[in-house]
């Protein structure tokens, strides 16, 4: 494990010669900030509510990989103060999904900090977290000797198919992808990583009834107080050492988890979904972005009879999506 | 008389800063100490926001360790520079900088006012408290602790199982009963002039320097020595976790505080704002003071509840426990009518209308899941796909059950489905199981097939029935299990039927004045016989002798008596 954990940290440290910088103000990173870590590639309509959400949850700054964006997204950050930037023209899946990348700069400038890596589509949900900034969690975490937080990503969809749903950037994203499953997940422990992998989901229902355990994953632990000896092995699915993928509790209670929505099936999926094919570039060779499939399932797209219309994180954690542990 | 205030410092300052300018401001004397760790320029910097006022004074500074002799050294040395120094004050409270006033600071001294005599401390024996953590409760007193717990962990443990290997047992200092409480006090200066001055003062320190945690036995043993009216309350709302850390206050426990009856709450999140200002610089709305600690205390003891024990039946991103630490493999009971659709018509309405159960299909059903009434879909999006079901059917069942808490769940199974969930269904003590064993041979009869074609699959269903029924049978099943034979169940069916209506129809006794209408059983007995003639015993069937006997009863479609 140690030794895959150095090769992870030395591909990160190799790969730090394909970013190039476009805006570097870390030296204006306020002291003790939580930093968010996101890879983009043309999402600029969805940048300015993914800024604007992470601010108020209290971010502190945020690091970004933009990955051969055509679309201008990255002129509209580039004048945001607490925007850093670096841009690359190389291989998204060769870089392990933008890991690489984003490894070696949580290596750089995360060191001894909670780090947040996100993708522009994944919006953060924390017991409390519409009276309790981010910087609370974090402290109560660190009072606790706790250095990850897990959570499930959970897909957020439309009613109707998602290219009917005109979405305009600034608008909160879950006023049209407002419905998600409820109770439809299944759980195994990853014996290799000792991480949870999470399955279930609209995509498992509609996309993978025939294959559900080519489903894709939903486990996902974003916020790390981050060391330099840390790495990503897949994603934000786990990491290396593996104490920090125990983010659940074995002895039947519930440890503090949050949830992921995400932002996924907008009016721009159908679009991505093609390119991304075209492109090869994403998980399991864009399999799962036939889009094909989602046009079978008529006009209501993803949503069905069964599905649940998202309220706040009460709900959430009232559904056992997420637990307050003994957070209080 | 007045009250003067020792406050420990030792992070988030500017709050302390704060809080220390609102005490001041009500005319109160305040000394402060704080923890030598923090940086000379930082001190400073603190010293100087709070201000130069008359009524404030700094102690000498000291390093602090969670835990250890240097709380209770700290806070003596600073309460007896604040007795010297302020002549005037009946009482003197101890805080900490992330304590907050709830209450105006002249509401405490009025209320102190009124008990002149009284130390408020929280002082109780050990036997008679639940919170003691790590497994240290008499020990603390009889053991010796010179390692700090929170720096060196390895050592502490070694030293306290060398300890216990030996046989040690500390004395302890005649006329002093160890009595343990919370760190915040109030206390006379009566009661701390003579603690202070107690001439066996170098013994007790050698003593209490040892014990585990003495800033929460120090003063509370002492005081049961010198005090006269001892209250044993902390005027400072504070709450622990399970693992014995304090909890922490935010912006929306405001309406929480305001109620509770205490006059500080602690420790507070240096960054909630709202309370702060609420309580410090906003005139105060006087709630009436509501007896709200009920309330408090159920807020967090359910959250530790929720950390020990969890939501019984939930299996999510942080709650995956291990065999056996389940507390329930899932939330809520629910039933099993294993062969039951083969010997009647439409069983699963008529049983669901009897009950109030919700009775599903065959869930287990190789093509597809039957969910009630055909849906394609069922509570939390749950599909119909027998693919993604059997992909994990313990998650699918143990879903099923926690997505329609609050309504009673039944289904239907059989030796034709798929069987990968009976293991499960047998260790689940949520589940009750009835079972007609060989009710499979029914629409093999009605088939009406010759008997070598269905020899083959009778062999098969009853091998599969078989193994389900061992399940049910282990030692370390937990379903509630009825198995009848179908020969014994034709015979009477009655007495099951109102055997398994009375157990999920829970308190209410209706009398069974009929059944749902029987499937055709002719000719049963012969071809039972036929397939033993082939060779195939179907035991689980049971024994029908030459001819079967089935009861006559009337059929009702779901009309009930009240009985």
């Amino acid at each position: 494990m140690r030794v895959e954990r150095r090769r992870w940290q030395v591909r990160a440290i190799r790969k730090r010669r394909e970013l190039e910088v476009v805006a570097d103000r870390t030296s204006s990173v306020p002291n003790g900030a939580v930093l968010a870590f996101v890879t983009i590639r043309n999402e600029k309509p969805r940048l300015p509510y993914f800024l604007s959400y992470y601010r108020r949850l209290g971010i502190g700054h945020f690091f970004v990989v933009d990955n051969g964006s055509d679309d201008g997204g990255i002129d509209l950050l580039s004048s945001e103060p607490d925007v850093s930037i670096w841009r690359t023209e190389a291989s998204y899946r060769k870089s392990r999904f933008g890991t690489d990348w984003l490894n070696w700069l949580r290596f750089r400038h995360g060191h001894g900090r909670w780090t947040l890596t996100v993708d522009p589509d994944e919006f953060l949900i924390y017991p409390f977290c519409d009276s309790r900034p981010v910087a609370a969690l974090c402290d109560w975490l660190d009072q606790s000797g706790i250095r990850s937080f897990g959570t499930l990503l959970l897909d957020m969809y439309p009613k109707g198919q998602p290219s009917e749903h005109p979405y305009e950037p600034g608008d909160d994203p879950f006023r049209i992808a407002a419905w998600f499953d409820a109770g439809n997940y299944q759980f195994s422990k990853n014996p290799k990583y000792g991480n949870l992998w999470i399955q279930g989901g609209p995509r498992a229902r509609v996309f993978f009834e025939g294959a559900p355990e080519a489903a894709p994953s939903l486990n996902k632990i974003p916020l790390v107080r981050w060391d330099r000896r840390f790495a990503y092995v897949s994603s934000t699915h786990m990491l290396l050492p593996r104490g920090l993928n125990q983010v659940y509790d074995e002895a039947g209670g519930e440890k503090l988890s949050g949830c992921l929505l995400h932002a996924k099936f907008l009016n721009d999926f159908d679009a991505k979904a093609a390119e991304e094919t075209h492109r090869r570039e994403h998980f399991a060779r864009g399999r799962e972005y036939d889009a094909y499939h989602l046009k079978t399932q008529g006009e209501n797209g993803l949503w069905c009879e069964w599905s649940e219309r998202y309220i706040n994180w009460r709900q959430l954690e009232q559904l056992g999506l997420m637990s307050k542990g003994n957070w209080a | 008389m007045s009250v003067g205030f020792v406050m420990l410092a030792h992070e988030a300052l500017h709050r302390a800063a704060q809080v220390a300018r609102v005490i001041s401001d009500a005319g109160c004397p305040v000394v402060i100490h704080v923890d030598r760790r923090v940086p000379v320029r930082r001190y400073e910097a603190f010293v100087q926001s709070v201000g130069d006022r008359d009524n404030v004074a700094f102690a000498s500074r000291q390093v602090c360790d969670w835990g250890t002799w240097s709380l209770v050294s700290a806070s003596r040395n600073a309460t007896e520079q604040l007795l010297a120094t302020a002549p005037n004050i009946g009482h003197v409270a101890l805080i900490s900088g992330a304590c907050l006033p709830i209450k105006q600071i002249d509401q405490l001294t009025d209320f102190l006012a009124r008990h002149p005599k009284t130390d408020f401390i929280e002082s109780v024996t050990i036997g008679d408290v639940p919170w003691t953590k790590g497994g240290l409760s008499e020990e603390r007193f009889t053991l010796s602790f010179p390692f700090a717990w929170k720096r060196h962990q390895r050592l502490f443990d070694a030293w306290v199982e060398l300890q216990r290997l030996v046989g040690r047992k500390r004395r302890i200092p005649p006329g002093i009963e160890p009595h343990m409480g919370s760190q915040w006090w109030c206390l006379t200066r009566a009661t701390l002039e003579r603690i202070l001055s107690d001439p066996d003062r170098p013994v007790l320190d050698r003593y209490f320097r040892r014990v585990w945690i003495p800033d929460e036995s120090y003063f509370q043993s002492l005081v049961r020595y010198y005090g006269t009216t001892v209250e044993s309350r902390s005027l400072t709302l504070s709450k622990f976790d399970f693992q014995g850390k304090p909890h922490v206050f935010y912006d929306d426990h405001l309406l929480l505080l305001r109620q509770s009856p205490a006059y500080f709450a602690r420790k507070i999140w240096p960054g909630a704002n709202r309370l702060y200002r609420a309580f410090l610089e906003m005139g105060r709305p006087d709630l009436p003071p509501r007896e709200t600690a009920g309330q408090i205390d159920r807020t967090f003891a359910q959250a530790v509840t929720r950390r020990t024990r969890g939501r019984p039946g939930l299996v999510m991103a942080s709650r995956f426990p291990g065999e056996g630490y389940e507390n329930g493999l899932t939330a809520a009971p629910y039933a099993v009518f294993h062969g039951f659709d083969d010997i009647f018509k439409d069983f699963a309405a008529w049983i669901g209308q009897t009950t109030g159960s919700r009775v599903h299909g065959h869930l287990f059903g190789k093509g597809r899941v039957e969910f009630f009434g055909g849906q394609t879909g069922f509570a939390g999006a749950l599909c119909d796909k027998a693919a993604v079901r059997d992909h994990d059917p313990e998650a699918f069942l143990r879903n099923l059950v926690w997505n329609t808490r609050g309504e009673h769940q039944s289904f239907l199974f059989s030796p034709r489905d798929a069987q990968g969930i009976g293991s499960f269904l047998a260790r689940d003590r949520n589940a009750t199981i009835s079972v007609v064993s060989g009710a499979w041979a029914l629409p093999l009869l009605r088939s009406g097939l010759p008997i070598p074609e269905v020899r083959g699959a009778a062999a098969r269903l009853q091998k599969i029935e078989a193994a389900f029924l061992a399940r049910l049978h282990e030692r370390r099943s937990r379903a509630r299990t009825r198995v009848w034979s179908l020969a014994e169940f034709l015979e009477r069916p009655m007495d099951p039927m109102q055997e398994i209506v009375d157990s999920l129809s829970g308190a209410e006794h209706h009398m069974l004045t009929g059944l749902p209408a029987l499937q055709p059983v002719e000719g049963l007995a012969d071809f039972l016989q036929a397939l033993r003639n082939a060779g195939m015993n179907p035991h689980l069937a049971g024994e029908t002798g030459s001819r079967l006997q089935v009861a006559q009863v009337p059929v009702t479609s779901d009309r009930l008596e009240a009985g």
